[in-house]
């Protein structure tokens, strides 16, 4: 045992649990853990611009590494700066472990000097949180908050320590075991339930799989390729879901949702048994829940048993990891010949085409997305923020392998890219990243461009600028009689914004400059922006509107068309 | 009118096994509050494990299929053991204690509707007495209607709190870890060792 500060503790956990990488802000009652901090050089502190960017750095690495992500906040306003952060996480279930200082203890619940209730704040957007009272109790709750983060249904750790704490000296002890008794997550799915599953599975006619985030936390992508492919059975992923199943196999027929692929909408509604893997039945995914398909017999797969019927009545419910649930369900399904339900889908498909980019002389972003994925032949990471350029970088990019597609789905927080897709690049230093923003999610935390600087990190920012809040001028047109209120946006010049922090730029206006200026950041070693000034009045197609059934999804009407 | 263990038709009587920590209460309220589960009454003590409070919850089934509040309650790490006591052959217990008002003339009459209750006298003043009862709902309710007319000035109740009969029981023990997974594996659960994501 070893004596050491509560600073000294931290840290040595953090770097036992395997942390290189902490985003971060200081400020007055964190100070005493900046100090020890060159005490750990194997430790790197990013510094931010903003703590809401530090958050989004921390999921944005998570999200493409698979590690968990840390981020750190001083006391008050800093702690609350992370709000936005830590739902963002929660709503998406990704592991962060979020740490802010608070108060010394003597003034705790005094309202001293830069003091907010921060675990009472995180409660209810936490998977767990910690006010640590004690040095000696750091090492544990270091320990516990790592392994809450990352084990069963992962999510966001809050750890709070106050001054004092990290000032105070304990006796250093590694805890080899933990010892958690209310946190068992399930793993192995129930035998009976399994065997149910496999029997109305194999007597489906039109049986679909709609496959979630929990096949990317999973890491279960191989198993469903081999289930799809063993019993010849359609996939259609959520948003988050997508790349958890390679969208280049064939039996890959997009994501479905409010704007997923219209064939994709249509098929869930066909099915005459759904297959709900790693996801969680949300509205945006299922449309109006009463009228999502009565007459489907539901299995739902998922780690979190209260998951289970939330949303939807399931017959079938198979609580457990899917890393283990897949194989066993595998083994007892019958390899079926299933050509006539694909062929099914394959004519609405062909029918209704979703993603087919018409001949248009306009700048349009659906155009950009896609010679972005013809040039990097979908090799490349992206970012986005929340908004029609989100949905187009879903729907008109092809993701083959899982992390490729870094969003912000429950939530839908704007101003995610940026600081996302800067958390990204530092977890996957090798990778093509690409922040597709919103000229307005954009403004929201542009400021961390200087990150960008700083780390001299390659990150492509591509902005699909309109001049809009996009998706609410969209539902404004169309449900709210074209009433246009406090939508058109103005910015500032994004080029000589990027200049003024020393980040590179392209302004694009005609779509001969699209290629070229896609290549010219590919081939730029450092961060570099590309301002896309594209169509104002885009709208994003097909679409179920709020509060419909996925069988009335809606396509792109013929006066667009035209366009 | 109560089923016959006492619970109300449409609610629901559910044991929280929790670790005694700060906060552990505003957790489950926070939980209650943010599902929209409505509470009808919650009472919390120690267990007879050092380390763990038992908190009986009261709710109303209309506010949320019980399944939902448990397994949402089963979500927060200081959740160790959740029971659904509804339809189990149970003994629920309240105590109440009542401030009525009360001269000379009907202080009798109160001392018989006591007695009936088999509630003590365990105050008495000029004006007022003050009565203990212990039951479950339908009596402690009984009580109250019985005294109203005289006129109540203060009431008090603890919230029921709840124990199977038998050999049951609905407690943790902490040399048994076992306990637990059974718990798990009577709702269609297994509990096994935590499986690594991918990021171990």
């Amino acid at each position: 045992m070893v004596r050491m500060t509560g600073s000294q503790i931290l840290l040595e956990c953090l770097q036992r649990e395997g942390v290189s990488t902490i985003f971060g802000y200081p400020g007055g009652v964190v100070l005493p853990l900046y100090d020890t901090l060159p005490q750990f050089p194997a430790i790197q502190h990013v510094l931010v611009r903003h703590e809401q960017g530090a958050a989004h750095m921390a999921d944005g690495y998570a999200r493409a590494s698979g590690e968990v992500g840390v981020c750190l906040a001083t006391s008050g306003p800093g702690a609350t700066n992370l709000v936005t952060g830590i739902a963002t996480s929660f709503l998406d279930s990704t592991p962060m472990v979020a740490i802010t200082g608070n108060v010394a203890r003597t003034l705790l619940g005094k309202d001293g000097f830069q003091e907010a209730d921060i675990t009472g704040i995180t409660q209810p957007i936490t998977k767990h949180n910690y006010l640590v009272m004690r040095a000696e109790n750091i090492a544990m709750t270091i320990r516990e908050a790592f392994h809450i983060a990352r084990t069963g249904r992962p999510g966001p750790v809050h750890v709070d320590i106050p001054k004092d704490v990290f000032q105070e000296e304990a006796e250093f002890e590694w805890p080899e075991e933990i010892n958690l008794r209310g946190y068992r997550p399930t793993t192995k799915g129930h035998a009976g339930m399994i065997r149910r599953a496999a029997d109305a599975i194999n007597g489906a006619e039109r049986p679909i799989i709609i496959s979630g985030h929990g096949i990317v936390w999973g890491d279960a992508s191989d198993e469903l390729v081999a289930l799809a492919e063993k019993a010849q059975i359609p996939v259609i992923t959520t948003f988050l879901g997508i790349g958890g199943f390679p969208e280049t196999n064939p039996l890959s027929y997009g994501f479905l949702g409010m704007h997923g692929m219209y064939h994709a909408n249509m098929a869930a509604d066909e099915a005459d048994v759904v297959i709900g893997i790693g996801m969680r039945f949300d509205d945006r995914a299922m449309g109006r829940f009463n009228d999502f398909n009565p007459d489907a017999t539901i299995v739902h797969i998922d780690i979190d048993p209260a998951e289970i019927g939330k949303n939807l009545p399931t017959a079938i419910p198979v609580v457990g990891h899917v890393k283990l649930v897949l194989p066993e369900l595998i083994e007892r399904l019958e390899r079926r010949d299933r050509s006539k339900w694909l062929a099914w889908i394959d004519k609405v498909e062909e029918e209704h085409p979703s993603l087919e980019i018409r001949e248009t002389r306009r700048l349009i972003p659906q155009e950009i997305v896609r010679t972005l994925y013809d040039e990097t032949q979908g090799t490349a990471t992206l970012v986005t923020g929340v908004g029609q350029h989100q949905m187009w970088a879903g729907q008109h990019y092809f993701y083959d392998s899982p992390r490729k597609l870094v969003s912000s789905g429950g939530l839908g927080t704007m101003g995610f890219e940026l600081p996302a897709a800067i958390g990204a690049q530092m977890g996957m230093p090798e990778s093509e990243i690409w922040a597709i923003c919103g000229d307005a999610g954009f403004q929201m935390t542009m400021q961390e461009l200087a990150v960008c600087v700083d780390e001299r990190l390659p990150v492509k920012i591509a902005i699909m600028n309109n001049g809009y809040l996009g998706m609410v001028r969209q539902w404004q047109e169309l449900f709210y009689d074209e009433n246009f209120v406090s939508v058109a946006v103005t910015q500032p010049d994004f080029c000589k914004l990027a200049e003024a922090y020393g980040v590179r730029s392209l302004r694009v206006e005609t779509k001969a400059e699209v290629l070229p200026a896609i290549q010219e950041a590919r081939n730029y070693d450092g961060p570099i922006l590309i301002d896309f000034h594209v169509d104002q009045d885009e709208n994003v197609w097909p679409m179920v509107p709020a509060g419909a059934a996925l069988s009335e999804t809606i396509e792109i009407p013929e006066k667009e068309l035209a366009r | 009118m109560t089923t016959s263990n006492g619970t109300k038709p449409g609610h629901h009587t559910v044991v929280a096994i929790v670790e005694d920590k700060p906060g552990v209460l505003q957790r489950v309220a926070g939980l209650f509050r943010r599902r929209g589960f409505n509470i009808e009454s919650l009472a919390v003590g120690p267990t007879e494990f050092e380390g763990l409070s038992r908190m009986t919850i009261i709710v109303d089934g209309a506010s949320a299929p019980v399944e939902q509040v448990e397994k949402q309650l089963y979500k927060l790490i200081d959740v160790v053991k959740v029971s659904d006591l509804t339809h189990d052959d149970a003994i629920k217990r309240e105590l109440a204690l009542l401030k009525v008002r009360c001269n000379n003339v009907n202080r009798h009459e109160l001392l018989d509707i006591a007695n009936v209750f088999r509630a003590d006298v365990i105050d008495m003043a000029t004006n007022s007495l003050m009565l203990q009862v212990v039951g479950d709902d339908d009596k402690i309710d009984g009580l109250i209607k019985m005294c109203e007319p005289y006129g109540i000035r203060e009431l008090s109740r603890t919230g029921t709190i709840a124990m199977t009969r038998g050999q049951k029981t609905t407690t943790v023990h902490e040399s048994e870890p076992e306990a637990i997974a059974r718990v798990h594996q009577s709702q269609g659960r297994r509990v096994e060792a935590d499986l690594p994501f991918s990021s171990d």
